[in-house]
């Protein structure tokens, strides 16, 4: 990890606004954004953590926890919305024991609420990994999020 | 005025009156200097323009919208309105969208009566608050010992943000997340003590509101009264505001108008000073021995002993030591006593232990042992080299300067073992061997010499001596200093191109360069190096030594050394020895005293039997401290004057209670040669008192004439008129801020730089120098060098900043530093109790294992004493000045 860190960081000593393209090349590698990595960008850079987590926590792009094995999306935009994501949001939150933004203990799944995915029509989706799942409900996505720890997943 | 001060000037109107002000001011500055009040909260006159509040909108004809004044640079004939209806009516939708996230239980909030809040709501005359409130119910921070951060009455201004930023440079703070949930905190909102803070306390001082409180006020009020006066730790002088109420000091601020600090301060002088003032373990009585046992006596007692005792020795077995902690008038009086009373020169005091090498190589070199140029010159250097000087750490408002100079472009170049904090934003670091500094800087002037970037004119026109300087720098040949400081001919090339390209430079040095059995000649290279490139009496160049103790500069002055009197006077120069002799009507030894070293071997060798010793804690900040200890307890008779039972007055035979510096009146000299003002805040704990009172009463009863005064007023008269650098510094005139020496008369403005058209000794005089050796090096017995130094959080042995809870909850005690090369081989992992050895003696300490320190060199503090690093360093002597090796020692480091 460290020396992945270096490689990204090489072509930036001590240079001067470059703090979001490298913050985006990290989280590009790494997956999200972590303590060891600000340190290392605050040493390279020659900023403060702080500032950097500042300006890093601004951004919604940026994630500060370790994304899970599969990254589970829930579309809020508009369609869904109307058709009841706010209920799926809620089924996976509770089935999962995590907010949106973080990952499960055991590190299988992390969760992201986003804007509109444009496949209105199969509205309430949820995203797993690349995997669209259309026509939700409750039901649904508790069996959808059961069968990844029953080795299935994939195949649903 | 002159013209072009004129040119400068703008007239603008401000609400019907014209103004003139500088060009480059803003609007609302501009409103300031008309007397007229505009509503601010993010505005602070230290900090960059922000605009974030956005209360102090005005309407400016031909500008379109409402500008914020803070941010809109004033304009030759702009018309500015500031209390239009528009305007209040915004002012008053601003405010109230502002309180609605800010709590208004102003009757149990601490900042009631002082805050900015209530101030722009009295102007702004709020009716009511129609926009629903919304509390975020945030933890608050209570983990740090010293402030306590409640978020939840946060309005973000930024104050403290930029304050951390801008003008402390370390950026612990910063805007986190984004929109409502937008706060002030740290990565991934860490405790304070897990991020870069330094507790200086700038951000508690620029809050408006209660969300940022000093913790030991939180609840104390309003205080009585505020006394401006010195900070008691560093040679920087601060001046702070002692805040008293009910007669104890519930807090120490630093000063807003304070010329040396700005505003500033550190952790010491913010919290530290409380504490250890109104701390139980204070000497309250004087103390005498019985049976092995102290018991209180009363004055009378215990001044008569001292009498009786200090009468029955002939002058040769007496000293006196004096105390770089006390007023430059209780070093005077203690001088005075030495040699009037007891007659001889043995008085010296801990300037032996520091720059003792700055006094003797600097007079050599220039003529005048002291820093040439003033703290707030170094803001403005292009390039600033510093050598053996933690600064961040020892001296953090010096610091403060030196960031400034950086982000204002200026080139710095950190030479020092040990990856100092100054290193992360140094343009180059030299981390060269510690006791090789005599290579480096010969090895970097052999490059300005070979390549031609030597001042031939500064050279040739004001210093002398340079063939044969040049001569010696023959030995000095990039692949030898290569060699010996184990830093690559490239670096050395480019800090020789760097320091001589760039002008001002300036010097900035500390113990790095003086405490090596070759300090002198450490001196004499930095003082070298200014002449060859000219940085000599310009501003922002200079060579300056940073000292160490608040009156360190000021103990030296007033002559607590063996061979000067006041002001450098020779005790053995006849002349001044009859004007000495006629003004204290007595007769006075001819040759020089011993020196404090020498003092504490001569005990040992019970040549001295008994010693006076003020304020100073030899038994742990001496060279070998387990020899000192021996040499304590082989006295006849020791006196102790101070404000705790200190680890050497646990030797003493009588222990006299003295005031603090916040219970006296007198004046400090810091490291710039700025004589300022100490003033009394509160009366004395218990039955103590001052210092220049206590050595007046015994010298009265030793039969000494001339000790007869009231206060420390009749001791400056008297300094005055015999000390000609301060010939005009009278109390009257510090009352408007210090004077820096020299300043011979009354109508002389004091002397920021020296050796402006003439050197102090008529011309700079290059030293040619040899490269020594440390005293000790690493073998198979000893294989690390230890070197020694002092940390943020704690001051010298500890007598005061031990006695602060909240220091000792950040530093709680001494480690030694270890690189993870030396410390794996050794089986030590971080936190391991390890015991560290020299030729001299062991301690017992914990590791901490970082890459901070070199392979092969190790680090300790010389705070602790369960700890104590002088049991182990080398007392080997400087020939010329008699300071002790505290920076090289041989050790081996083993885990138990």
């Amino acid at each position: 990890m460290e020396s992945e860190l270096a490689e990204i960081l090489a072509p930036y000593e001590e240079k001067k606004g470059v703090l979001i393209p490298v913050l985006q090349q990290v989280q590009e590698k790494l997956g999200y954004i972590s303590e060891e990595a600000i340190s290392q960008i605050a040493k390279t850079l020659k900023l403060s953590g702080s500032d950097i987590f500042g300006v890093a926590s601004f951004y919604t792009q940026f994630r500060f926890v370790k994304p899970g094995e599969h990254t589970v999306k829930i579309c809020l935009g508009t369609a869904c919305h109307v058709r009841g994501g706010e209920q799926i949001l809620n089924t996976v939150k509770s089935y999962l024991s995590i907010d949106t933004g973080e990952t499960t203990k055991d590190g299988k799944f992390s969760l992201e609420r986003v804007a509109c995915l444009g496949c209105c029509a199969l509205s309430p989706v949820i995203v797993v990994d690349e995997v669209v799942h259309s026509k939700m409900n409750p039901l649904k996505t508790a069996n959808l999020l059961s069968s990844y720890y029953q080795g299935g997943g994939d195949e649903v | 005025m002159n013209t072009k001060a004129e040119m400068n000037l703008i007239t603008l109107n401000i609400d019907g009156q014209e103004v003139k002000v500088e060009r480059g001011s803003t609007v609302l500055e501009a409103a300031k200097a008309a007397g007229t009040y505009i509503p601010t909260l993010c505005y602070h006159p230290d900090l960059s323009p922000f605009g974030a509040c956005r209360l102090c909108i005005v309407e400016i004809d031909k500008m379109r919208g409402l500008p914020t004044s803070c941010t809109t640079p004033a304009d030759e004939g702009m018309v500015v309105h500031t209390n239009t209806p528009r305007i209040q009516e915004l002012r008053r939708n601003v405010f109230e969208l502002i309180l609605s996230e800010h709590p208004w239980q102003c009757l149990t909030c601490p900042k009631n009566g002082r805050c900015e809040l209530q101030e722009v709501a009295s102007h702004i005359g709020l009716g009511e608050v129609s926009v629903p409130p919304i509390y975020k119910n945030l933890p608050k921070d209570t983990e740090n010992p010293f402030f306590r951060r409640d978020y939840n009455l946060c309005i973000l201004c930024g104050r403290c943000v930029r304050m951390c930023q801008e003008v402390r440079g370390v950026g612990a703070i910063a805007f986190t997340y984004r929109g409502g949930q937008a706060m002030v905190g740290t990565a991934f909102d860490h405790s304070l003590q897990d991020s870069d803070c330094k507790f200086c306390g700038a951000c508690v001082d620029v809050c408006p509101t209660a969300a940022l409180m000093d913790k030991s006020s939180l609840w104390a009020g309003i205080p009585d009264r505020k006394v401006a006066t010195i900070c008691p730790y560093c040679g920087v002088g601060c001046q702070l505001k002692l805040e008293v109420k009910d007669e104890r000091i519930i807090s120490s601020v630093p000063d807003p108008d304070g010329i040396v600090n700005h505003g500033q301060a550190c952790v010491k002088g913010r919290f530290g000073i409380r504490e250890f003032v109104h701390h139980r373990e204070r000497l309250t009585a004087p103390l005498i021995r019985r049976n092995g046992e102290f018991k209180e006596a009363s004055w009378d007692e215990a001044l008569d002993l001292a009498a009786k005792k200090l009468k029955s020795y002939t002058a040769g077995e007496l000293g006196v030591i004096a105390s770089a902690k006390c007023t430059n008038e209780e070093n005077y009086v203690m001088q005075k006593f030495a040699r009037a009373v007891l007659g001889n020169n043995n008085i010296d005091h801990c300037a032996r232990l520091c720059h003792a090498p700055t006094v003797a190589g600097l007079v050599q070199s220039f003529g005048s042992g002291a820093m040439t140029n003033s703290i707030n010159e170094v803001g403005d250097a292009a390039c600033i080299l510093a050598i053996g000087t933690n600064t961040m750490e020892e001296h953090p408002v010096i610091g403060v300067e030196v960031k400034k100079a950086v982000n204002n472009g200026a080139k710095l170049i950190v030479a020092n073992p040990r990856e100092i904090d100054l290193c992360h934003f140094a343009s180059l670091w030299i981390r060269h061997s510690p006791g090789t500094d005599v290579a480096l800087l010969m090895g970097m002037m052999r490059v300005i010499v070979d390549e031609g970037l030597l001042d031939s004119a500064f050279v040739k026109e004001r210093c002398e001596n340079f063939d044969t300087f040049r001569e010696s720098l023959k030995s000095f040949g990039l692949d030898f200093v290569e060699r010996v400081t184990k830093v690559s001919r490239d670096r050395i090339i480019e800090a020789a191109r760097m320091f001589a390209t760039h002008s001002p430079a300036t010097i900035l040095y500390a113990m790095g360069i003086t405490q090596h059995s070759h300090g002198t000649d450490n001196v004499m290279a930095t003082a070298n190096l200014a002449m060859l490139t000219g940085n000599v009496g310009k501003p922002s160049t200079g060579v300056n030594p940073l000292r160490g103790q608040n009156n360190v500069q000021g103990a030296c002055d007033m002559g607590a050394l063996p061979n000067v009197y006041t002001g450098y006077q020779a005790v053995a120069d006849p002349a001044i020895r009859e004007k000495f002799e006629a003004a204290w009507e007595c007769r006075l030894p001819s040759s020089p005293g011993l020196t404090l070293v020498e003092m504490i071997e001569a005990a040992y060798c019970r040549e001295i039997k008994a010693l006076y010793l003020v304020g100073e804690n030899p038994a742990l900040s001496d060279a070998d401290t387990q020899h000192v200890q021996e040499s304590l307890a082989q006295l006849d008779f020791l006196v102790v004057q101070d404000i705790f039972l200190s680890e050497t007055a646990e030797f003493a035979h009588v222990v006299l209670p003295a005031a603090s510096f916040a219970e006296k009146d007198g004046t400090f000299t810091n490291t710039e040669r700025r004589v300022q003002r100490v003033r009394k805040a509160i009366e004395p704990i218990g039955d103590s008192r001052p210092d220049w009172w206590i050595t007046c009463q015994l010298a009265k009863r030793l039969g000494g004439r001339g000790f007869d005064y009231s206060c420390p007023f009749d001791i400056m008269e008297e300094i005055r008129d015999l000390t000609p650098s301060y010939g005009g510094i009278s109390y009257e005139r510090l009352e408007s801020g210090g004077l820096q020496w020299p300043c011979p008369t009354n109508d002389h403005p004091g002397t920021p730089i020296l050796h402006t058209n003439i050197f102090t000794r008529g011309k700079g005089r290059f030293i040619p120098l040899k490269y020594i050796l440390p005293g000790e090096l690493p073998d198979e017995d000893y294989p690390l060098i230890l070197t020694t130094g002092r940390s943020l959080y704690h001051f010298h042995t500890g007598t005061m900043t031990r006695k602060v809870a909240g220091l000792n909850i950040i530093e709680p005690e001494g480690a030694v530093e270890i690189s993870p090369q030396d410390a794996l081989p050794l089986g030590i992992a971080q936190g391991d109790k390890v015991k560290v050895s020299s030729r001299r003696g062991e301690v017992i300490t914990k590791a901490k294992v970082t890459e901070v320190s070199p392979p092969g060199v190790v680090f300790m503090t010389f705070h602790f004493a369960e700890s104590a690093a002088n049991i182990l360093t080398n007392p080997k002597l400087d020939p010329v000045s008699k300071i002790p090796e505290f920076k090289v020692a041989a050790v081996k480091v083993e885990k138990i």
